[in-house]
């Protein structure tokens, strides 16, 4: 059982709620029917389930999903149209006219400036920016947990090694090394590289940087949870019957540590979200006008006081996604995890 | 200790030559530095002169040598030796020594990088000190009650704003904070950096009001979680009960016995948290337009001063690392336990 993730021997066991061979929860005398032996995936779900806070947050996260998956489509088929300006909706003051320029076609207004849609640039740019964060996160966390694994079963120089490249990773202040290598790197992608210039460039860029700066938590907590697991009988029978290092770190330690990767996926996320906002704002993320939440947000800024409209709804798309991920990774983390009390 | 003291300033100071080490394959592996330095408008004429003041054209290992010997013992620009001694016969004036601890020298803004340092260190650190007390202060005294009302309607509001203050990006709530309370709603004065020297204490704390509130907020929000967090967690131990079965009055259970066990690691990631901010808060720097470090950052970047840039990173890790020695030899000091790893 030990090479199967504990969630898909779960299922078969809920499915059977009076099985008596699950060894972990001895045998249950006939006449105790009411007793249901229950998994710990069960166990996690039901956990789950009961946190009101944790399932909102999980709604909200596939509803943001659903939209960035859409978007991009509803604007190859030319229902959203995040780039064609309207100066005929906006006034001398270069503001929308009537304050806002909501209308039937436009329902949450339009842009200041030059008036391009604000409800397909909201949701072109959440597309965009969820699609460079998860993307970040995906590396970053492949990265960790490699790291993570092999520092955490090795008992030698290795482990050492890993322990002090996290530190070092962690001592170079994030926000300045962000800033400082986009010059140098972004030349480096469109010179050596031959990365198109602009947004492909762009985007690489903050993608590259994310995830080299981003896995160092991942491994901490990966290696936290593959020192208890070296311990266990299951390695040391997979040791004995002669597997090769390979096989013990994915085959039979990889598989026990997919809580814990979903929780650091999830609470990564929103990180990089923000970060790329942080990006935007200094001039190194995707720029406009292709929209991302960031330079969006960073457009807007101009208009705090004349069009508050504007101002708030990338600023409120930001915070409802990154607060919905922190929520469900928080929940998830207490579902999947009892012990940890925090 | 002692032992244990020294051996960890020697890890830091391999720490710091790999730093510098990683800092400078960063910067000079990837591309061309004379070129990316020499700018949009480059001739070749210009070119050749970055070159030749920087001594770009040498191995990188010759280069991360001479960087090392400049930290050291100091060193002159340009780098080209035969060029320097030609210049520095015909034109005296434009030979810069740069001494130890030498960090570079900017051509853009002729000045060695230390100077560029000094000159805008001052914003940066009275911003952080700043925040660094607001948020402390704040922070540990919310994230208290929290714990304390565990459950209850303060204890959540409290939760849910920390929440949406974390989410939200710095650079928002800085505008937010510029645009409606000191432009449209005129409740504080429109906020520009003010010396000591200048305005006196009141002048200077005043001035840096804003911009501090900003930074902090974000730290604010996180500590708050974090010593709500360790709170609970230390109330839930055994010495707690037997303090409150000895009839110790709840305050005291509260800050002397129940703080106490959780300020040791909130200090400790506070004074990291601190020292990261010495490179500068960039963005809220940015946002308030004042002249600290963060600033000159982003200014550098524009102009593609590579020197600046890499002194910048150098320094902000060199604090990084040391405030990492200082708490972790504190950290031994108060807790024996961990002498021994």
């Amino acid at each position: 059982m030990s090479t199967l993730p504990p969630g898909s021997y779960v299922a078969e066991v809920t499915a059977n709620e009076t099985s008596f061979e699950t060894p972990e929860h001895g045998v249950t005398p006939p006449h105790f029917s009411a007793i249901v032996s229950r998994s710990p995936g069960s166990l996690a779900w039901e956990r789950f389930r009961s946190d009101r806070k944790t399932v909102v947050a999980a709604v909200v996260v596939a509803i943001y999903i659903v939209l960035a998956i859409l978007a991009p489509i509803l604007v190859g088929l030319h229902v959203l149209d995040p780039y064609t300006a309207h100066p005929s909706l906006i006034n001398d003051e270069s503001l929308p006219t009537g304050g806002t320029g909501i209308s039937w076609a436009h329902p949450l207004g339009v842009e200041p400036g030059i008036g391009r849609d604000t409800l397909s640039r909201v949701g072109y740019g959440l597309s965009l920016s969820l699609f460079i964060s998860s993307f970040a996160a995906v590396i970053s966390v492949t990265i960790g947990v490699v790291l993570g694994i092999v520092a955490g079963m090795s008992r030698s120089w290795a482990d050492t090694l890993i322990g002090r490249l996290v530190d070092l990773v962690l001592s170079f202040p994030q926000t300045l090394m962000l800033l400082a290598l986009s010059g140098v790197i972004i030349g480096f992608l469109t010179g050596t590289l031959k990365v198109p210039a602009g947004d492909p460039a762009q985007a690489t860029y903050v993608i590259a940087v994310l995830a080299l700066f981003g896995w160092p938590p991942v491994t901490r907590v990966v290696r936290g949870q593959v020192l208890s697991l070296r311990e266990r009988e299951f390695i040391d029978a997979a040791r004995l019957i002669g597997a090769s290092r390979a096989r013990l770190y994915f085959k039979e330690v990889l598989p026990n540590l997919w809580a814990p990767i979903l929780v650091q996926f999830t609470l990564i996320l929103p990180a990089y979200v923000s970060t790329e906002a942080a990006l935007s704002f200094l001039g190194v993320s995707i720029l406009p006008p292709t929209p991302t939440l960031g330079n969006m947000l960073t457009s807007a800024l101009q208009y705090a006081t004349g069009d508050f409209l504007y101002f708030i709804i990338p600023a409120l798309l930001l915070v409802i996604v990154v607060v919905s991920f922190n929520l469900l990774g928080d929940g998830l983390r207490d579902a999947l995890d009892p012990k940890t009390n925090r | 200790m002692i032992a244990f003291a020294i051996r960890r300033i020697l890890v830091g100071i391999v720490m710091l030559l790999a730093m510098v080490l990683v800092v400078f394959i960063l910067f000079f592996a990837a591309g061309n530095p004379a070129r990316d330095v020499c700018g949009k408008f480059c001739t070749p004429e210009k070119l050749k002169q970055v070159t030749q003041v920087y001594g770009y054209d040498q191995p990188i290992s010759e280069q991360f040598g001479l960087f090392m010997k400049g930290l050291v013992v100091g060193r002159d620009y340009p780098v080209d030796d035969k060029y320097r001694e030609a210049l520095a016969k015909s034109n005296p004036d434009l030979v810069i020594h740069c001494p130890a601890p030498c960090l570079g020298y900017s051509q853009h803004d002729a000045l060695t990088v230390n100077q560029d340092i000094v000159k805008y260190a001052p914003v940066t650190l009275s911003l952080s000190i700043y925040s660094f007390v607001l948020w402390i202060f704040f922070g540990v005294l919310i994230g208290v009650l929290a714990a304390v009302f565990k459950g209850r309607a303060l204890d959540r509001i409290t939760v849910g704003i920390t929440l949406v203050v974390y989410a939200l990006p710095t650079f928002f709530i800085g505008t937010f904070l510029l645009q409606f309370v000191a432009i449209k709603w005129r409740l504080v004065p429109y906020p520009s950096y003010v010396s000591i020297a200048d305005g006196g204490v009141i002048g200077w704390f005043s001035s840096l009001f804003l911009p501090a509130l900003t930074l902090a907020l974000f730290y604010m929000a996180a500590y708050v979680r974090i010593t709500r967090a360790f709170v609970l967690e230390s109330l839930t131990e055994d010495y707690i009960r037997t303090a409150r079965a000895k009839g110790l009055r709840t305050r005291v259970v509260l800050f002397k016995h129940g703080l106490r066990a959780a300020l040791t690691p909130l200090l400790s990631m506070a004074g990291l948290d601190f020292a990261a901010l010495l490179a500068g808060a960039v963005i809220t720097e940015s946002v308030f337009n004042y002249q600290g470090l963060g600033l000159l950052a982003v200014t550098a970047n524009k102009n593609s001063d590579l020197p600046v840039l890499i002194g910048l990173v150098i320094v902000a890790g060199a604090a990084v690392i040391l405030a990492n020695i200082i708490v972790d030899i504190l950290y031994a000091y108060v807790d024996p336990r961990v002498r021994l790893r």
